[in-house]
């Protein structure tokens, strides 16, 4: 049962992973890209990882692609104008990727993972015990990502201001 | 665990491949964006498993992490293509061939 589970989430998420990549309008790309992600929730409930299974869908699904799809409707840039790379340089993408996968794979196939040693303990992914892990042996990892988050706040809002004398006259006036 | 460890490192394997084959493919750089998204969520899927597989909780706090930069690395980047935008009226790559700093 959980190996067919298994086998259909990867096989959705790497169909749905392929039309990110090959889908012509990007919004078709963001929605592929919001079912892949649910896929791989779907695994991490497999791996007894609930509490990551539950931000996964919240932070990707929830914030992230929103954020996307805002940008990409805000811009309008759900028409097809993406000019056409030549055959030559999407063929070399393409292999140069495969390529890459054959390499990874048979650098992988031959490795040995250990065994693990301790009995296998089903709660690990629990809110409870992730926080105990989070708060005792990752705080200052913690804290500082609370810092990244500032900046990343500040920049974003730096960034997308307007500069003073892009302002037109129009505009002030309707002010 | 009653999948073995190997599948899911194959699976994160094609994933991240086929980030980063849309990284080389595409020309709109906010799909460029979702392909590094792609990357990261495959890296996350291989470091979820090994946590599971080696009956450690660090692993999915690194997970969490990486979440946290995923989400910044998002925010800042969309800021940055519309500002781009607003020069250009386009979010092509190509564009950036005008950086020469």
């Amino acid at each position: 049962m959980i190996e067919i589970l298994f086998y259909v989430l990867s096989f959705v998420s790497i169909v749905t992973g392929l039309m990110v990549v090959f889908a012509k309008s990007p919004i078709h790309s963001v929605l592929s890209l919001i079912v892949t992600f649910f896929a791989i929730a779907g695994q991490y409930i497999l791996l007894n990882a609930q509490f990551l299974a539950i931000v996964h869908i919240i932070v990707y699904a929830g914030a992230i692609m929103v954020l996307f799809l805002f940008v990409l409707m805000l811009l309008n840039l759900n028409k097809e104008a993406e000019p056409n790379k030549d055959i030559a340089m999407k063929l070399a993408g393409v292999i140069s990727a495969s390529l890459l996968m054959v390499t990874l794979t048979g650098a992988l196939h031959g490795s040995v993972v250990p065994e693990a040693t301790l009995a296998v303990n089903t709660s690990n992914g629990l809110v409870k015990n992730l926080g105990q892990v989070l708060f005792k042996d990752f705080v200052v990892p913690f804290e500082i990502s609370s810092l990244l988050f500032l900046a990343a706040m500040a920049g974003a809002v730096l960034l997308g201001k307007k500069h003073p004398s892009q302002i037109t006259d129009s505009e002030i006036q309707k002010i | 665990m009653p999948i073995s460890i190997d599948h899911y490192v194959y699976l994160s394997t094609v994933l991240f491949c086929i980030g980063v084959m849309g990284v080389l493919l595409r020309r709109n750089a906010i799909v460029l964006l979702m392909c590094v998204e792609l990357m990261l969520n495959a890296v996350n899927l291989l470091m979820a498993a090994f946590s599971t597989h080696f009956n450690d909780p660090s692993g999915q706090v690194f997970v969490f992490f990486i979440m946290v930069v995923a989400a910044a690395e998002v925010a800042v980047g969309l800021a940055i293509l519309v500002m781009v935008y607003r020069h250009a009226k386009s979010v092509d790559i190509g564009l950036f061939n005008k950086l020469k700093g």
